[in-house]
């Protein structure tokens, strides 16, 4: 045999059937290429399965001479294949969110951020990949929270809680629960057509909209099966509302669909459910209602985060809010905007009876719930930069169906 | 000045070999080859059209390098081994028992079952049936046809083979020695299952033969191949795919025991008609 081992390894009785390559792949590790390994071991098949895993691995086997000491099998001469593989990995940005890329490159694809990429593999598209445009800062702390509230439809609602309505009151919560559904499932649809395009590289805002897609379909499920607590049928679906969410699933821009959905539609949705909730008229309702009002909450408050983030670094982020409004507008104005059964069904909830003057609180309610909603856009508008005025002016515009 | 040109077969022994070669066409183009290549259903045809001129480089198996080599001598011309990969050198075949067999040694096996892999394949039948013959053991063959024409390339008749073993169909089984530890690490074997009873020599297995003298096409093609980098992220997942890590010089010293094993059975004749009675790619 030529030069001296500089590093060895006693494999004992372990063979390579049961894992003996992770030793001598251990001590390769440490060696350059060309270092040498002894390797010794019992195992009697070691003789045949050395040299066929390093010949599989580019590295070169030498074989002890004749009478050469006991249990030594032979010498690995360590190849080059190991580091080649590595040459030109980089690592897919930092581990940690605190300094992201502005723009990751498709080749970092679906590697997990932070890890060393072996060069080669796909160029994936993923074509929101601008941080600018996806990012907030908060993102990681939302999800956090986000994870930790979520809850169990079985067990978070009073589902047995003896209760029982004239039969019109519970027709109004049935519309009502049908209205709620159906805007539910838009809002799980919205994020779903955004997910699969964020680059990963901003993997706690996917993280954050996968959450949220949760909340929605959990939503789905509680308000559906309020509206089947007591009957087998729901209640109607206007085709004015239908059109009204349409739009909003049709967007195929980031930031305008978030700011249509999360800013300007959940935003108004938080204030029908605090609406709800102060005047349902069962627990099951009642709670049902508080429950989707804390998650929604959130998804406004990242909504705002990112376009708040976005709307400082681009002057023009404003005009193209503004046009989608406008836009949403003009496709919705000859429709009849908000299910005209859903708006009676609040009056009727809202009044708690049926004396004239009930009714005539009722409406009054609504109506405040209206002006609440047009106040919170407002406000949000003027977050976003618009001047008051026009903040004003764009809110009136937004969709009949409140979503 | 047109590009050099080379058209080499391949045998589709697997699909995979569509994606490494069009892979590798792809890289060799790009580096002033005009590479195309044609694929085989078996390795007979190819030989023959290497010899005859029809390409210009055959990727081989070693007992097609053999049967190239007598061809060509036959017609007054002369092949040799361009490349071949890092892991065609010094390899070995295995005969296994089961380890509670009573077989301790070569000569126990006499009379005994043992299963062997498609009657083409060099490393789980002609060559380790040579070392079974050159110890002067006679034992009942029992073949794994599997891929016939493929000189053994299909892995599916060494596994049959293992499987008979553990089955207790036959007393030993015949494999190359990675595909012991590949068996064993995929539970084909179980880890302390089979014991070793016999290794062969050392030999080696697939060669790019080509006609010689060799055309500029042919020594280019040569150069390349021998420049592929396992450090290149193009051609790393081909040559994972294709089972090496760098390409070597061709070497011709490594056939002598499968070129024993072809005389002794009659597989081939001296000058390279194919012989075996039973052999029908």
């Amino acid at each position: 045999m030529s030069a001296a081992p500089v590093a060895e390894v006693d494999l004992g009785d372990l063979g390579f059937g049961r894992g003996a390559h992770l030793l001598v792949q251990r001590a390769l590790a440490g060696l350059p290429p060309g270092g040498r390994l002894a390797v010794s071991g019992r195992d009697p098949a070691l003789r045949v399965h050395l040299p066929a895993w390093c010949r599989g691995r580019g590295h070169r086997v030498e074989w002890p001479d004749r009478g050469e000491a006991g249990e030594l099998v032979a010498v690995v001469v360590r190849g080059s294949a190991d580091d080649d593989r590595w040459f030109g990995a980089e690592r897919a940005g930092p581990a940690q969110p605190s300094a992201l890329s502005s723009r990751p490159p498709a080749r970092w694809g679906l590697g997990a951020r932070g890890a060393l990429l072996e060069a080669g593999g796909p160029e994936a598209r993923f074509d929101l990949d601008d941080r600018d445009l996806v990012w907030a800062d908060i993102a990681p702390h939302l999800y956090a929270q986000a994870a930790a509230r979520q809850w169990d439809p079985q067990t978070a609602v009073p589902w047995d809680d003896q209760f029982a309505l004239p039969a019109d009151v519970e027709a109004a919560v049935v519309q009502v629960m049908t209205y709620l559904v159906e805007n539910e499932q838009a809002a799980l649809v919205v994020p779903a057509r955004f997910v699969g395009r964020i680059h990963p590289h901003f993997r706690e805002v996917v993280q954050l909209l996968a959450v949220q897609m949760a909340d929605e379909a959990r939503h789905m499920e509680v308000f559906s099966r309020r509206a089947l607590l007591r009957g087998t049928e729901l209640g109607t679906s206007s085709a004015g509302g239908r059109q009204s969410l349409f739009t909003l699933v049709a967007e195929s821009d980031f930031a305008l669909a978030s700011f249509l959905l999360s800013v300007l539609g959940e935003g108004s949705f938080v204030d029908l459910l605090a609406f709800l909730h102060e005047n349902a008229p069962d627990p099951v309702t009642r709670r049902i209602c508080w429950l989707a009002m804390q998650d929604e909450r959130r998804h406004v408050v990242f909504g705002m985060a990112h376009l708040e983030h976005q709307a400082r670094l681009d002057p023009l982020l404003r005009d193209r809010l503004r046009a989608a409004i406008h836009r949403r507008h003009d496709a919705l104005v000859d429709t009849a905007g908000l299910n005209a059964d859903v708006f009676d069904a609040l009056v009727v909830l809202a009044a708690g009876g049926w004396h004239p003057d009930d009714v005539s609180a009722g409406f009054d309610r609504v109506q405040a719930l209206q002006h609440a909603m047009d106040q919170g856009r407002q406000r949000r508008l003027v977050r976003l930069g618009f001047r008051p005025d026009e903040a004003a002016a764009l809110s009136t515009l937004h969709t009949r169906n409140f979503m | 000045m047109p590009a050099p040109t080379v058209l080499m077969g391949a045998v589709a022994y697997d699909p995979k070999v569509v994606t490494i070669w069009e892979g590798f066409r792809a890289w060799l183009r790009g580096r002033g080859l005009d590479f195309d290549f044609v694929l085989y259903s078996h390795y007979e045809r190819q030989v023959e059209d290497l010899v005859a001129g029809r390409i210009d480089a055959a990727w081989n198996s070693p007992l097609a390098w053999l049967r190239a080599e007598r061809l060509a001598t036959a017609n007054g011309t002369a092949v040799r081994a361009l490349t071949m990969r890092d892991t065609d050198q010094d390899l070995t075949s295995i005969v296994v028992v089961r380890a509670e067999s009573p077989v301790r040694q070569l000569a126990d096996l006499a009379g005994q079952a043992v299963a062997v892999g498609a009657v083409d394949s060099p490393q789980a039948t002609l060559i380790p049936l040579g070392h079974l013959a050159a110890a002067g053991v006679t034992v009942d063959v029992r073949r794994f046809d599997v891929g016939v024409g493929l000189h053994g390339d299909h892995i599916g008749g060494e596994r049959d083979a293992a499987r008979a073993l553990m089955a207790g169909e036959v007393d030993a089984a015949c494999m190359i020695d990675a595909n012991h530890l590949a068996f064993v690490q995929e539970g084909t074997l179980p880890p302390e299952g089979t014991r070793i009873v016999a290794q062969t020599a050392r030999y080696d297995h697939c060669n790019m033969t080509v006609r010689a003298p060799e055309s500029d096409g042919v020594r280019l093609f040569g150069t390349l191949l021998l420049g592929m980098s396992y450090a290149d992220p193009q051609v790393r997942p081909l040559l994972d795919l294709e089972g090496l890590t760098a390409w070597r010089d061709g070497r011709t010293t490594g056939y002598d025991a499968l070129a024993e094993a072809v005389d002794a059975s009659g597989f081939y004749s001296p000058d390279g008609r194919v012989t075996a009675t039973d052999y029908r790619p």
